[in-house]
Formats: C-alpha cells, structure tokens, sequence
C-alpha cells in the first residue's frame, strides 16, 4: 500500500507518470555520458560500467528475495544506482572495485533504510564514497584520456590542488572530455545532452543544477584566485563530477527537497560545500561530500518550506 | 545455583551490554581496532565491573541516597586505577593501544549502570555473578565487533595474515567503520529476536 502512495505537496494533480517510467528516462538520460566515457578512456570503462550496474542489480534482486518482498529490479532504479556509481570511478579500477561499491549502494545505501524511497543519502553516492575511504590508492589513480594505453594521469582539479600549471587543458577541452577524470563525468557535451532530455520531459527542474552550478561558479570567481574576483570560475564549473552530479545526482527525487524553495536551497548548499571543499578542503573535488551533506539536510529543508494550508495563517 | 547462572547468563546472551543494552559504545567504537585490543579492554571492564559490584553491593546499607553516586565513582575510580596501573607495569603495549579509553571506564556506562541498578539493590553473592557476565558479555561482543573490523580493516585476525592478496578497506579501521558494524549487528541480533518471538 505504502508504494502506491505518492508524497508530494499540493496542487495534486493527476498524469499518466509512474517512478519506472521516469527511472527508464533517467537512465536513457545517462546514456551519452557513458558512451563517451567508453570513447575517451576505453573499453576498460565499459567494463567497470557493466559490472558495476550486474552488480546493482544483483544485490537488489538478492536482497529483496531474502527479505521476502516483492522483486523491483524493473523499476530501473537499481541500474540508475550502479550506472551512478560506475560513472563516479575511474576507468582502470580493479574489477571487484564496481561490484563492491554497487553492493554497498544497493545494500547498505539503499535497502538497510527500507529500500527505494526510504533511503536518506543518494545510495551511489554513498557507494562511491565508501570506496573513496576505504580504498583511496584506486579511487584516485586517474588516466590519460584517447591513449588506450592506462597511462596515469592526474585529474585538472588534481593540478589545480597541487599548484601545477594547467595550461594543457583548453576550456575546449574541458567542455568535450578530454581530460581525465570519472568515466562518467569527463563529457560536458554528454551530460548536457542527457539533461536536456530530462527538462524537455520535466522530469528534473532548473532550481537544484541551476542554483548548483551558479553558485560554484560565483564563489569560485570570488575566492578562487589571490585577490579577489579573479577566480577562474568556468574551469570549475567544467571540470570534476560538478555538471554530473548536479544534473543527475543532486536532482535524485528521493533525496532532494520537495519544494520548489527548498531546492534553491539545497543548490545553493550544495555549490558552497563544493566549492569550500575543492578551494579550501583536503580533496581535490568536493561533490560527492557537498551532495551528501545536503542530503543529510534534506528534511530539515523539506519542514521549513512546506507549503502553507490554504486559509490558515 | 541456578539462579546464578541466570544472573551470569543473562549479561552474556538477554541483556548482552552491547547489543541488546546499547551501553559503553564510546570505548566500543573507539578500541575495537583489533582482537588484542578488545580483549584488553573487555578484561579491564569485567574486573572494574566485578570490583565495583561486589564492593557497591556490600556498601549499600552505609551510603547516604542523595551522595550514592560520588561514592560509586570513587569506588569505580579506585578499580580502575587498580587495572590501569597494573596494565602499565606488565603490559606497557596494550596500554598505549587503549590509551584514554583504560582511564575513561570510570565514566562506562555499563560500570555505573550496574552499580545502580543492579549493585545497590541486590546482593553481594548476585552481584558479583551479574558483574562477571555483564563483563563477559561486554568482552564477547568486543570480541566479536573487533574481529570483523580488524579483518576487514587490515585483512588480519589476531595480526595474523588470513587470505593472500585481500586488500582491506581502511573505512573499517576509522571510526565510521565501527558504527557500520556496530549498527548491521544490532540489526542482526534483532531479527534473531524477532525469528525467535
């Protein structure tokens, strides 16, 4: 009964949209980034892409018989959740780095709090992060894009931390993926063709990768250099998993406020953490750790927004 | 003889400290690295647990109620200093694993929860055994928590290399590692319950 409950608030209106039907767009959306992860950094990318989402799928399904409720792999959430994942790991990971980060998504992420809907962190992102502390030396060895050949190679945000030069790197560059970087987040061009989808459909709205990514931009003008108004703002906004994870992974339904305003302010939350994170913080980039903590924030969000009943002060 | 081997029992398995009470998760979470240390720490606890009960129960009659708990303190306070000054002389190692957490028992919540709401109403004959189990139940479950966390955090049990070739994830070695062990546990020992009710 309880899954056949729609939470959101008022006006109610009624259309023919179901949750595996938007998932099923949403994972058409992710589509382009992926294959261009594939063309940039090799079939060593699809590997981790395909183990990471069988892996998804299969603790899903294993979970979900053991625990004796219904069987929801079609609903297409379990592969958005292991193409996320895999699309936030670097391409030459270890095989079996996929099928646990995937495992704790699904397991620890996802169904410990009661499965799709329950869930207060973005379960890929609590995946990814899991992996990043427990096994850094992977998570962090990057390799050089169009060379086929596993060379290492640090991510310009890497660089950047470092103090190293980056002139290498166009803006161009950037925008196309030629960088290295996650499978999934190095193709600007991709993922805002994979977004654009999702708008044209209106499964996601402008308020949460809008105010995101304008806020990363702002504050990254104002303190990203010596002086100040300097920064070189559009380097950040087009490198690390910034465009990623605002499209796709700040604007998870589950957990993401529900109210127009409060989505303004989980954006803007989020581009402050990220921003602090990648100018002031120990790591290089900072979005997954932004995204998760305005998680954390979400209902806290969602009770200060609320709407408010019609003809009551 | 029976009802003493309840008194024991039901700290190891009922009202295991650990999972069943949620008790002293401060020196769980921070000690349990390793089997060694959680053995050391789950020995240490037993003996201050046993001192304090026994002496606590014997006691109860002369202390005054509004200063009853200054007095456990110092009752605690002295068993403790006892252990720590005796894991000083003959295990200088263990004592700089567990650090702070050997000084901080007199300030375990199982200590003091004993004492007060067991200790000082029973007596001493089922004081001494209800303290004896809470501290091996307090033991087993460190036991068990710091042998999953000390595997998989640095792949060895005991610090003897188990499987060839596995890399441990560090998460486990860190304090968020204890709380995800600590918590699919209880979850665990909860469903076992709930099979059985």
């Amino acid at each position: 009964m309880k899954e056949k409950l729609i939470v959101s608030f008022s006006p109610h209106l009624h259309k023919k949209e179901s949750t595996s039907r938007i998932m099923w767009i949403v994972a058409l959306g992710l589509i382009p980034a992926g294959g261009a992860g594939v063309f940039i950094f090799g079939y060593s990318a699809l590997r981790v892409i395909l183990l990471g989402v069988i892996s998804a799928l299969l603790t899903e399904a294993a979970i979900q018989l053991l625990a004796k409720k219904k069987v929801t792999l079609l609903d297409g959430s379990a592969l958005i959740t292991g193409l996320l994942l895999a699309y936030n790991l670097p391409p030459e990971v270890p095989f079996w780095i996929p099928i646990v980060g995937s495992f704790f998504s699904i397991a620890i992420g996802k169904q410990a709090f009661g499965g799709l809907g329950q869930n207060i962190f973005n379960p890929a992102l609590t995946g990814r992060v899991f992996l990043m502390a427990s096994w850094p030396k992977y998570m962090t060895t990057f390799t050089s894009p169009l060379n086929y050949d596993a060379v290492t190679s640090a991510t310009p945000l890497a660089f950047l931390k470092e103090g190293r030069a980056l002139g290498h790197i166009s803006y161009l560059d950037l925008f196309l993926g030629k960088r290295a970087g996650c499978i999934g987040e190095v193709c600007i061009l991709a993922l805002l063709l994979g977004a654009a989808i999702l708008f044209i459909k209106g499964y996601i709205s402008w308020h949460i990768p809008l105010t995101y990514i304008a806020t990363v931009g702002l504050f990254t003008y104002i303190f990203g250099a010596n002086g100040l108004f300097s920064g070189d703002w559009l380097f950040h906004i087009l490198s690390g998993g910034l465009c990623l994870g605002a499209f796709f992974m700040a604007t998870d339904y589950v957990t993401s406020p529900l109210t127009r305003k409060g989505q303004v302010i989980f954006g803007v939350g989020c581009g402050l953490l990220t921003a602090v994170i990648r100018l002031w913080g120990g790591y290089p980039e900072g979005v997954s750790y932004a995204i998760l903590m305005m998680n954390a924030a979400t209902p806290l969000i969602d009770r200060f927004t609320k709407s408010r009943v019609y003809g009551r002060a | 003889m029976k009802k003493l081997f309840s008194e024991f029992i039901k700290g190891v398995i009922g009202e295991n400290p650990t999972f069943v009470l949620v008790l002293g998760l401060c020196p769980t979470l921070a000690v349990s690295v390793s089997v060694i240390n959680g053995i050391g720490m789950g020995f240490a606890a037993t003996f201050v647990l046993l001192g304090s009960n026994v002496i606590i129960s014997m006691i109860k009659n002369f202390v005054p109620e509004r200063i009853r708990i200054p007095c456990y303190i110092v009752v605690i306070a002295t068993f403790v200093t006892i252990t720590e000054l005796f894991m000083k002389a003959y295990s200088p190692a263990l004592n700089r694993a567990l650090g702070i957490y050997v000084p901080l028992i007199v300030v375990n919540c199982i200590v003091l929860g004993r004492s007060e709401a067991y200790a000082s109403k029973q007596t001493v004959r089922d004081s001494l055994f209800d303290g004896l189990g809470m501290g091996v139940g307090f033991t087993l479950a460190l036991i068990l928590i710091s042998a999953i966390r000390e595997f998989l955090g640095s792949g060895t049990i005991m610090g003897e290399r188990l499987i060839k070739g596995f890399e441990p994830a560090f998460v486990m070695g860190m304090p968020s590692g204890a709380l995800l062990v600590i918590g699919l546990l209880l979850a665990f020992f909860n469903l076992l319950k709930g099979r059985r009710a």
